[in-house]
């Protein structure tokens, strides 16, 4: 992507102009072309908003929740995006996304962003997708991001764990939520809500989490708090959203706040290199004629080396352009630079 | 890495709620690998324009058995131009009148699928026109 | 039905034919198909013999017509005392085109009327909102206050025709403006006959017009219930419907099983309401439809009757009048085809034939061009012609259930109530229909089905005549109705006209009394009822109760 290309998405996505600012959260999710740029380009605009993680069993109701979170929000002037996160079909690959379907009203709203993500599933991929979206959504200065994810797999929970505020919902009847808060879901939540608490079964809930938390080893964060909801009839969100404010507001005290940010930076960080680097050692090990594993077999070289070999080509062809920390005036380019692929073996 | 996957905005258009075909269509797409966005019933054309840009959909396939589709598609496609957006596939199916099918695709519907087609047809056309 | 010994020769003339004849034709020419599958899926036997039916009590299980568990049809002497009701549902634009063609089947032979609403009406919503807009007229009669209602049923003798009105989310308001017709022309309520659909749970499962949540709703429901029992004796207060979720993919036995749960969760509404089982569940009527496999679909509407009167006496203790299963059948329209469309008149044969032998009591016919539009009247005389020839030509309505004691069909019939039971009781366990519902239960097996079947024709597994098999290429230049546009526009200077001819101070009151009422626990049939005598428009009086009651969102079920 060219320099002056760059620049207009970041104006787009500054000005919160939907259509380039979707067309940049593709590009990211895609991991496309120009991807690291940008967001390297954005990097200063973001760390404003503050990150909700929403998750949940299917069909406990986490949709409707987030619609009458963000409806309230919005009554209080705020500006509110969300990332709706569902399961991608291991077999097909394609997904179906319904979340929105919970929210459509919200569709019109301007002050409101909404975007569908499919777990896709590649290495740490929906993790980078999704870092990199919270930072496109803060970068257009939304007061709220929330991060909507099934709580079913361990990716997801790796998501909303990195959140400022994490909202885990459990309702009545779904048979498995006995198993989640044993599972110890009850560990990544600072906010336990039961939701649909006018079901039968929503007191029992409740009073498992507390016995789970009560018996729960002391953390350096403050105990979870527990609370319920009835989203669809609208009853106890007012409560939900003044427990996130609050939850922000005292994280910030504490140095939770400051915990969490250094968490998810460091999940970017390592998202980031795991993916380049299995990227340089799949180019690198198939390249045609490779006859690596001749010399490997032969003792003409060992593993290490060959890592290490690895290692020197991603340096030099990955990171090429890129400014690290000590350098000052180079340009900003494309993070991963103009990729110059070297036909010659080097192994 | 992960390539640019196809995603498509299912949407129902005006107040009718058959939504057999909607659904087992989605289904279908999500079978063959598209992402697909589902936006349930009673959509206006501001919803469904909306939706499809936040989305960065490939494709909107709008539903509609009612017979209002003369008076709703023109709206959407409007709105899709003044979104700058007019570059997405919009794709049709539902009751909608042989006579009627001209006209519509005169103002930008790329292909309208009355009953009777079969998914792969609809999914088979996406490909070839998004090319992935 | 046989002794030991008896089957004990069976058996063994089976095992003889097997061995012999039967090996030795599959050796030379072998079977088409692995597997031979209704069209729901359930398995088919080469062929059927007393031992599938072995287990079979005819007392027990088939009884006499009319009689427990009415197996073999509700009535005694079921189309030798009078034929189906033969009622066409009908209704596009403006309140006066459909009286003409109300007018027009009636003159035809047309016993009873169907009335089909246009989407604003059946969403509560008048005509000159902006939701309407383009949907007016579209696929029904627009409705938005008494006098349209007053013109679309001018001229004919309400006493003496029953009127069926698929209306649901707002049908306490289109019951309210029928009687206050009624009253107009000298009729009082006990004098009018006819079916209101009011099947709200249907509609969050497969059809999509409702308006209010659940328990607003089911209240609505149950108050219909009460105000009917009382004063419109010979009107059924409900329609339960399975036609919508067969037509959006179930099979034949999750058509039964879904029903009838359904059905439970009314009756368990009224009762805990208050009445009395015996004093409503008499005027509770059903509605399926009629699919392409015609034995199967026999076999279903036997199995809905008996399943229904043994739920009815095993759970309520119901009586027998309680117990009976009366339907309406519609022919599938999911199964009309766009191309050639003369094909779905024989289709339409099939299937009203497979009501007439599972003992419907009224029957619409599909006109062969539904699939493109709004039929014609070309083609809704086909169809009601249909029906006539099924009538007088075809002999079957000479005796009552003349499929009974078929091996195929009892057996049939056994299967799709065990597996209607079992449905119901998945739908028990988690805690009646509407939570089975809201947690989506009922909409993924329908969707499953819906999905299975859909693989089967594209890997042509089912055969689609015309659509996956005998196609032709010539495009059919097909003559269809349309709604005239400007029927919007009518509709809109009517509203006018109406907002300044009437009292508008009554209606305000009206309205007013409507919102206290539903934020009560009065019955507000009657309430209603004054709201449209004001001639408050169906917008209006629909927006009091959604002020009160909120609206649905429905769940996400994909």
């Amino acid at each position: 992507m060219r320099t002056a290309e760059r620049d207009k998405m970041v104006e787009d996505i500054r000005a919160a102009r939907p259509a380039g600012l979707a067309r940049a959260i593709s590009l990211i999710e895609d991991e496309a072309e120009g991807a690291g740029g940008l967001l390297e380009a954005l990097h200063p605009h973001t760390g404003g908003a503050h990150v909700v993680g929403i998750t949940g069993p299917p069909g406990s109701g986490k949709s409707t929740l987030t619609d009458r979170i963000v409806k309230h929000l919005r009554a209080r002037g705020s500006t509110v995006g969300v990332i709706a996160v569902d399961p991608t079909s291991p077999f097909s690959g394609g997904a179906l996304l319904g979340d929105r379907t919970r929210m459509a009203d919200l569709a019109t709203d301007k002050g409101v962003f909404i975007r569908s993500m499919g777990t896709r599933g590649s290495l740490g991929g929906l993790s980078r997708a999704v870092y990199g979206t919270i930072k496109v959504l803060e970068a257009t200065e939304k007061d709220y991001v929330i991060v909507e994810t099934v709580g079913v797999g361990q990716s997801e929970v790796d998501i909303a764990r990195v959140a400022d505020t994490v909202v885990v919902v459990f309702v009545p009847g779904l048979g498995d939520d006995v198993q989640a808060i044993k599972a110890g879901i009850t560990e990544i939540g600072d906010l336990l809500v039961v939701n649909k608490a006018d079901l039968p079964g929503a007191s029992r809930i409740e009073s498992t989490l507390e016995s789970t938390l009560n018996l729960a080893p002391p953390r350096v964060e403050p105990a979870p708090k527990i609370l319920t909801t009835s989203a669809e009839r609208d009853e106890g969100v007012v409560d939900l959203i003044d427990m996130i404010v609050e939850h922000l507001a005292l994280a910030k005290t504490t140095g939770l706040l400051a915990c969490r940010r250094r968490m998810r930076a460091k999940a970017e960080i390592t998202a980031i290199l795991t993916r380049d680097i299995a990227k340089r050692t799949e180019i690198s090990l198939s390249e045609p004629g490779a006859d690596w594993y001749e010399r490997l077999q032969d003792g003409r070289t060992t593993p290490g080396a060959l890592a290490a070999t690895i290692w020197r080509k991603l340096v030099i062809e990955e990171y090429e352009g890129v400014e690290d920390e000590n350098s000052r005036e180079a340009s900003p380019g494309d993070r991963r630079g103009e990729h110059r692929r070297s036909h010659e073996d080097l192994l | 890495m992960s390539e640019g996957r196809i995603r498509v905005l299912i949407a129902k258009p005006g107040l009718d709620g058959h939504d057999r075909g909607a659904k087992v269509l989605a289904r279908a797409m999500r079978d063959a690998g598209f992402e697909v966005i589902y936006s349930g019933l009673r959509q206006t054309p501001e919803q469904i324009v909306s939706a499809a840009v936040q989305e960065d959909v490939d494709v909107i396939g709008l539903s509609i058995l009612s017979g209002a589709h003369n008076h709703l598609f023109p709206r959407i496609l409007e709105l899709l131009e003044e979104a700058d957006a007019e570059d997405i596939l919009v794709i049709a199916g539902g009751v909608i009148p042989e006579e009627d099918i001209a006209g519509l695709e005169d103002l930008g519907v790329s292909r309208v699928f009355t009953p009777g087609t079969s998914t792969s047809d609809a999914i088979d056309f996406i490909r070839e026109r998004i090319g992935a | 039905m046989f002794d030991d010994k008896k089957m004990r020769e069976i058996e063994e003339c089976r095992k003889r034919w097997e061995d012999g004849p039967l090996a030795k034709t599959i050796n030379r020419f072998p079977e088409m198909k692995e597997e031979f599958k209704t069209l729901s899926g359930t398995p088919v036997d080469r062929t059927y013999t007393p031992e599938h039916i072995a287990d079979m009590d005819y007392a027990r299980d088939l009884g006499f017509p009319g009689e427990f568990p009415f197996t073999r049809g509700a009535q005694p002497t079921m189309y030798r005392g009078r034929l189906w009701t033969m009622r066409q549902y009908a209704g596009f634009g403006s309140a006066e085109e459909s009286n003409q063609r109300y007018k027009y089947l009636l003159e035809q032979g047309q016993t009873g009327l169907s009335v089909a609403f246009d989407l604003p009406t059946q969403i509560g919503y008048d005509s000159d909102e902006p939701i309407s807009a383009g949907e007016v007229g579209k696929v029904g009669v627009a409705i938005d206050s008494v006098r349209d209602v007053a013109t679309l049923f001018d001229d004919i003798p309400l006493d003496k025709v029953s009127t069926s009105m698929t209306i649901n989310a707002p049908a306490a308001i289109l019951l309210a403006m029928y009687i206050a017709v009624g009253e107009q022309g000298g009729h009082g309520p006990g004098a009018l006959s006819g079916t209101i659909q009011n099947d709200i749970l249907k509609e969050y499962v497969a059809r999509g017009t409702y308006i209010f949540p659940p328990e607003p709703s089911m209240r609505l429901i149950t108050d219909i219930f009460a105000y009917c029992s009382e004063k419109m004796p010979s009107f059924n207060t409900i329609s339960i419907s399975g036609y919508h979720m067969r037509e959006a993919g179930c099979t034949a036995a999750q058509e039964v099983g879904f029903t009838l749960a359904n059905a439970i969760a009314y009756v368990d509404a009224a009762v805990q309401a208050g009445l009395e089982v015996d004093a409503f569940a008499p005027r509770l009527s059903f509605f399926f439809a009629a699919q392409s496999d015609l034995l199967e679909e026999v076999a279903k509407f036997r199995a809905a009757r008996r399943l229904w009167a043994r739920i009815m006496r095993e759970r309520y203790g119901a009586s027998d009048k309680s117990a009976r299963l009366r339907f309406h059948t519609q022919t599938a329209g999911c199964t009309l085809t766009a191309q050639q469309p003369d094909n779905n008149i024989v289709r339409v044969t099939l299937q009203a034939l497979a009501a007439v032998l599972g003992g419907t009591q009224s029957l619409h016919t599909n006109s062969r061009d539904e699939a493109l539009a709004l039929p014609t009247e070309d083609s809704v005389r086909i169809a009601l012609r249909t029906q006539q020839i099924i009538a007088h030509e075809s002999g079957v309505a000479e005796t009552v259930d003349p499929l009974a004691g078929s091996f195929y069909v009892e057996r049939m019939t056994d299967q799709v109530e065990e597996a209607a039971r079992e449905y119901i009781r998945a739908v028990d366990e988690r805690g009646g229909a509407p939570a089975a519902i809201e947690d989506g239960y009922i909409q993924r097996q329908i969707q499953e089905s819906a999905y299975d079947h859909q693989k089967a024709v594209e890997s042509n597994e089912r055969v689609v005549v015309g659509v996956n098999r005998h196609r032709t290429e010539e495009k059919p230049d097909w003559e269809i109705l349309r709604v005239d546009p400007a029927i919007e526009q009518r509709q809109r200077e009517k509203l006018e006209k109406l907002r300044a001819t009437r009292d508008n101070a009554r209606v305000e009151t009206t309205l007013e009394d409507l919102s206290k009422a539903s934020a009560g626990e009065d019955n507000l049939m009657p309430v209603i009822l004054e709201a449209v005598r004001a001639e408050a428009t169906l917008g209006e009086i629909t927006g009091a109760m959604r002020s009160v009651f909120g609206e649905y969102t429905a769940p996400i079920v994909l």
